[in-house]
């Protein structure tokens, strides 16, 4: 006898309904990685040496914070999607694996947010 | 789990490395190698955003030998990924399928690797000494 009702014992035992979002927001994210990839690459080489004042000016102007915004977001994003499939393939113990996921997970939640608020801090201090 | 001892396939040892699956195994360790690589962009953007003196030190370590030599691996991991990573776009598409195009687009993808990292960087320090 167990106190668990026959709903709790099943639940989670199938289908998660859930089987093409991970690979379909990789594919999004990388799609719109490659727009902004090539922006930013090209907005690099323009800067190439450029000082503090310039590169605080370029950073400041709307448009190119909320590009550099929707670039960190999905870079980390499509990030963790990747390295979370590399972890899975290659880590087979349980407690291992889920440990690895959560510290990408968090690491790439620290460095997303480090990035956006240095972002939004420049624009709004200008 | 008994997982620990358990076969591997492919099993990589009896496999000559072909085109099609060194540049997929590419795909994989750029990508990773690209995920480290976002914390220089992240060092960039806080040290702008921490002032003139912080930001002075990243551009001096940006500017050094070793970190004009992880600039550049960095692009060309960058631009590589981003290439191969349109190509399986394609694939996603269902294009591309036949062997003689995988070859044909991976190859491609090498080239423009090539181009894109070398035009970047001589365009970079063009920009540079005429700044």
């Amino acid at each position: 006898m167990s106190l668990q009702s026959h709903l709790a014992r099943v639940r989670g035992l199938g289908s998660a309904k859930a089987g093409t979002a991970h690979w379909w927001s990789q594919r999004l994210t990388a799609i719109a990685l490659v727009p902004l990839l090539v922006w930013f690459v090209a907005s690099l080489i323009g800067m190439a040496g450029a000082d503090y004042y310039t590169m605080r000016a370029w950073v400041g102007s709307p448009v190119v914070a909320g590009l550099l915004i929707l670039l960190i977001v999905a870079t980390f994003y499509h990030a963790y999607l990747g390295l979370q499939v590399i972890i899975e393939d290659y880590v087979h113990r349980e407690a291992c694996k889920i440990g690895s996921l959560l510290l990408v997970k968090a690491a790439c939640l620290v460095l997303a947010m480090t990035g956006v608020l240095s972002v939004l801090s420049i624009l709004f201090k200008g | 789990m008994q997982g620990e001892n358990r076969p591997l396939s492919p099993h990589l040892q009896v496999y000559r490395p072909q085109l099609t699956s060194s540049l997929s195994i590419l795909h994989r360790i750029t990508g990773a190698a690209l995920a480290v690589g976002t914390l220089l962009l992240v060092y960039w953007l806080a040290a702008a955003a921490s002032g003139t003196e912080a930001f002075e030190s990243a551009q001096g370590f940006f500017g050094s030998f070793f970190g004009q030599l992880l600039l550049f691996g960095w692009s060309i991991a960058l631009f590589y990924h981003l290439c191969n990573g349109i190509r399986h776009l394609f694939w996603d598409a269902g294009l591309g399928f036949e062997l003689p195009e995988v070859y044909r687009s991976g190859w491609a993808v090498v080239i423009a690797t090539g181009v894109l990292t070398l035009l970047t960087w001589i365009i970079g320090y063009i920009v540079y000494w005429s700044a």
